[in-house]
């Protein structure tokens, strides 16, 4: 028994020798920089890691991020250590799609640089682009606010789930949800039924406990069933190249991905106690 | 795509390069270049021709520095929680270890340098106080019965029994760990006999023979040139002064150390990234320590600094060493 355990260390060893050595002989071909020229892995910013670092990194985010929900960051880790099936769910689902493949192969980013902000801010009131700029404002954030992807060990997964935290916010535009707990929970919900990620299903499991009582019964008998069932009925809403269809009206948007229209009106001054 | 290939392979040659030839000035570097100067930003740290280790990584000399500095300013917040969370609270054992074997007696002068968050500092402020009170008890036991000659002494030699005043100087090259050291010392209510002072261990803003006693604890393997740092060391101490180097070491038992190379490699960066919200920073740490020299390499290199009866000792099988020299 002990020659296993010797031998799996051994082999630790080894994989981390052959990594380390494989990052320094990358790394003396770049310059200087922390995170931005010098990258020693499959994309910038990714960091290897071994399955036993997966799994602790998994566990240890699980519990930050419910000590203190607004770490985005714990979220995002575990997102990403715990989906790697989901996430080959969903890049499979994308290329089977036309519009999804597009994206795939021009991988566009969500990023103020890249967005045209006068140009959204001068089209139609209903019209996505409006809509999604009256989100960012109402809810003062940004896109620019999502963390990178690290430890997913695919350079196309990476980007896949990169593109489904840049599209987050667009959902909850399409959602009509603002960024209070309810209505994050809501969104929540939808992405839980679309996705698969662990991580959404946690978060949908985990989020109603900080919800007082009125926001639960909302949840539960109108805002919840709508969120589900427009999630298992929609389009695969990463498949939707949004930077081409700002012009788009909302509802026109939400008919061709098959989500109803919120049930409930949430404003975003609607800030619940957490 | 292509051109970015070329830069790399321009690159290589020319690091080959300069492991083979001999390390010039700046200028007499570049113009040995063989390459036609391009706009290429990689070229431009042509000045500093030695390279050291960043952890496993290998940088040149001037950008050591910077890249420290970085790493620090980042993990200044949760520099003490991290130091808790890594090693299960052991770190505190360690330093008070330390504090015992300088035992320091009312009256001394510290420098603890990469002092930062200031832990050595405040156990030096209280072994000393705590030394202080015992003294001055066991003074008054003794006087419990005076003389009449006795008490006349007394009345003439008050002036020498003030208490010794003993100072802490805190220097450290980041500000943000300096920041968060001093609010600690204010959450503690500790402010006298305890300064903080920005500096360079490589170039000390103080004078000569000032300090009693230097300590630098988990601080030398970030300094760039730890022969520099040796020599200001002997610079500021008096003579007959202490210098105390606590690090980490090598360990010497093979089955404690790939226990511990696991737990370095696989934990700590996890703990970073959970904690501290920073994985790069904790590789960083870990990779050097692997990159320092062991015990019996440090302890000559303090020899070579001028320092006599050198002596290490090695807490946790070897994990930390706490290394010793005088200046007389």
């Amino acid at each position: 028994m002990w020659l296993h355990v010797g031998r799996a260390f051994h082999q630790l060893n080894q994989r981390r020798c052959v990594l380390t050595s494989k990052a320094v002989c990358v790394r003396q071909l770049h310059s200087g920089g922390f995170t931005d020229s010098c990258y020693d892995g499959l994309y910038p910013g990714h960091i290897h890691t071994t399955p036993i670092q997966k799994a602790l990194l998994a566990a240890g985010s699980g519990v930050a991020a419910l000590q203190d929900p607004y770490r985005h960051d714990m979220v995002a880790v575990l997102g990403e250590t715990t989906g790697h099936l989901a996430l080959i769910n969903l890049r499979d689902r994308m290329r089977n799609d036309p519009e999804g493949y597009t994206i795939l192969t021009e991988r566009p980013r969500i990023r103020l640089s890249t967005l045209d902000l006068s140009k959204m801010a001068s089209l139609p009131d209903g019209s996505l682009g409006r809509e999604y700029l009256r989100f960012l404002e109402d809810n003062h954030v940004t896109p620019d606010s999502r963390a990178d992807v690290k430890f997913v060990d695919n350079e196309e997964l990476a980007y896949v789930m990169q593109r489904y935290r840049e599209v987050h916010d667009l959902l909850h535009t399409l959602l009509g949800m603002p960024t209070n707990m309810l209505g994050e929970v809501a969104v929540k919900w939808f992405e839980a039924a679309q996705t698969g990620l662990p991580m959404c299903a946690l978060g949908a499991v985990l989020g109603p406990l900080r919800l007082n009582a009125r926001r639960l019964q909302s949840l539960f008998t109108s805002l919840g069933p709508w969120a589900l069932q427009s999630g298992w009925r929609s389009r695969c809403i990463l498949s939707i190249f949004y930077e081409r269809r700002w012009e788009q009206s909302l509802e026109d948007l939400r008919q061709e991905l098959n989500i109803e229209p919120p049930p409930v009106i949430l404003s975003a001054t609607n800030k619940s106690s957490a | 795509m292509a051109t970015s290939v070329r830069l790399l392979v321009r690159r290589a040659i020319r690091l080959s390069y300069r492991n083979t030839s001999v390390s010039a000035a700046g200028a007499a570097g570049r113009s040995a270049c063989c390459w036609k100067p391009s706009p290429c930003r990689c070229f431009s740290d042509a000045a500093a021709d030695r390279s050291t280790h960043f952890g496993f990584e290998t940088v040149p000399e001037t950008e050591k520095a910077k890249r420290v500095y970085k790493v620090f300013e980042n993990v200044a917040q949760k520099y003490d929680v991290m130091n808790d969370a890594m090693s299960l609270g052991i770190h505190r054992v360690w330093k008070d270890m330390l504090l015992h074997a300088m035992h320091p007696q009312p009256g001394v002068r510290l420098l603890d340098v990469a002092g930062g968050t200031g832990d050595i500092a405040f156990r030096f402020l209280e072994y000393v106080r705590s030394q202080q009170e015992r003294h001055s008890r066991r003074a008054a036991r003794s006087m419990q019965t005076p003389s009449w000659q006795d008490i006349s002494n007394s009345y003439t030699t008050e002036d020498e029994d003030v208490p010794k005043e003993s100072r802490a100087v805190v220097c450290d090259i980041n500000k943000e760990m300096l920041r968060v050291g001093k609010q600690k010392a204010d959450s503690m209510g500790i402010s006298a006999g305890l300064s903080w002072v920005v500096g360079d261990a490589e170039e000390l803003p103080f004078d000569d023979d000032q300090f009693d006693i230097y300590t630098i604890a988990f601080g030398i393997r970030n300094v760039t040139r730890i022969d520099q740092a040796l020599q200001e060391a002997l610079r500021v101490l008096k003579p007959g002064g202490r210098f105390m180097c606590l690090e980490f070491s090598k360990v010497t038992n093979p089955v404690l150390a790939k226990l511990y190379d696991t737990y370095s490699f696989q934990m700590i960066p996890v703990l970073g990234e959970v904690i501290a919200g920073d994985w790069k920073s904790y590789q960083y740490l870990v990779e050097s320590i692997r990159k320092f020299p062991d015990q019996e390499e440090f302890k000559r290199m303090i020899e070579d600094a001028g320092f006599y009866c050198v002596q290490y000792y090695n807490f946790t099988a070897g994990v930390v060493a706490l290394h010793s020299g005088f200046k007389l």
